[in-house]
């Protein structure tokens, strides 16, 4: 497998940074959660590598909605 | 009874037709058959009974209406970017307007665009008179208030309208302010005190203490001056940038406040503070003609001597 550069490392970490937030969901809506996470970076992954202001962009805007969510008082997400 | 003596004195009031001077007109409009806007005559077509598609050879084309013979069409060159295709470059979109049926500022080419024209423009804007700060953008290469910004009569010349520079953009013509605001936050902009006024009541000033505070308390926190600072565009995360700086002095040299030497203190490091070169861009740039620079002086001042 080739080396990972660091514009994707920080991909994946907020990957799992999600993934991590959707362990603090309640049990019978955490699946909600993992879908939207999974579809959210499913929907982006044909960008093409080598576009970093785009990948940027979404990294940031992904962080802006993961510190949303994460809040305690969001209980269900709905899945489009 | 006195309810019935308040509707007594409503019906009673006469229902007096408003004069035709108080009627509501844009400031530079004086025929009124251009207030119309261009898509009415799209919504003019009569449909068709029988709901079968007007071929376009019987439909009239909706455009821009006969231009008279003395427009000032002037164009605009708008800063144009969707998140919603994140993978699509920003582009510079052109709109052309005539200036005779535009109010004079900027903030109205722009919602005569937004209304007339292309309703997917973005900005913000709200008091459309340079008190809220909303539509600061830069206009021309300066940082203003879409609001205070006169369009230049010129129509050669054409205006060049981007969001406020080295900010993350959220849309069009809007800035992420995120950062700015966490920053305002941090000087903890409010009254400090431990001890109770002297007196019970309020806390008193005397009419020099309060003088201190004139050119401070009139910012609007625009951040027209924070993003026109090249030291705040290379070290936005940690320079506090001249809008916040203002504040946090107008705190330090409020005489109520008392908690003066930890707000000092808290600036004290080779970041928050001293990295202001007395590039003045700020003091230049403010569409309220503050000096930010100045305060920052101050500050600076202060600190040298305690």
């Amino acid at each position: 497998m080739a080396k990972i550069s660091g514009l994707q490392r920080e991909v994946l970490s907020l990957y799992r940074q999600c993934l991590r937030a959707c362990r603090k969901k309640p049990a019978d809506t955490r699946l909600n959660f993992y879908n939207h996470t999974r579809s959210e970076f499913h929907r982006n992954s044909s960008i093409n590598k080598k576009d970093f202001g785009t990948i940027e962009y979404l990294i940031r805007s992904g962080r802006k909605k993961l510190e949303t969510y994460e809040d305690p008082g969001i209980r269900n997400i709905a899945n489009l | 009874m006195a309810t019935t003596r308040a509707f007594a004195r409503l019906a009673a009031r006469p229902t007096a037709v408003r004069p035709a001077v108080f009627t509501r007109s844009f400031a530079s409009v004086t025929d009124t058959a251009a207030r119309d806007p261009i898509s009415k005559a799209g919504e003019a077509i009569n449909p068709d009974p029988t709901r079968k598609v007007v071929p376009e050879s019987k439909t009239s084309t909706t455009k821009e209406p006969a231009p008279d013979k003395d427009a000032k069409i002037k164009s605009f060159h708008i800063y144009r970017w969707n998140p919603d295709e994140p993978a699509s470059k920003p582009k510079m979109q052109t709109y052309t307007l005539d200036l005779n049926k535009t109010g004079p500022m900027m903030l109205d080419a722009l919602i005569r665009i937004k209304n007339e024209v292309d309703p997917t423009l973005t900005f913000r804007r709200s008091c459309r008179e340079g008190i809220c700060g909303s539509c600061a953008m830069n206009i021309d290469g300066v940082n203003t208030l879409a609001c205070l910004c006169r369009i230049p009569t010129d129509t050669a010349k054409e205006s060049r309208i981007y969001p406020l520079p080295h900010m993350y953009v959220v849309k069009d013509l809007v800035p992420d302010m995120t950062n700015f605001y966490k920053q305002y936050r941090s000087v903890k902009p409010y009254l400090q005190r431990t001890t109770p006024a002297p007196d019970g009541r309020e806390y008193r000033q005397s009419k020099a203490e309060r003088k201190k505070l004139d050119g401070l308390y009139e910012c609007i926190l625009c951040a027209c001056c924070s993003t026109s600072c090249p030291s705040y565009w290379w070290n936005q995360e940690e320079y506090l940038g001249p809008a916040v700086l203002l504040q946090s002095y107008r705190w330090i040299a409020d005489s109520r406040d008392e908690k003066t030497a930890e707000r000092q203190d808290a600036l004290n490091n080779s970041m928050s503070l001293y990295r202001c070169h007395t590039i003045l861009n700020c003091s230049r740039t403010c569409p309220k003609g503050l000096n930010p620079a100045l305060a920052i002086a101050e500050i600076k001042k202060s600190m040298a001597f305690t």
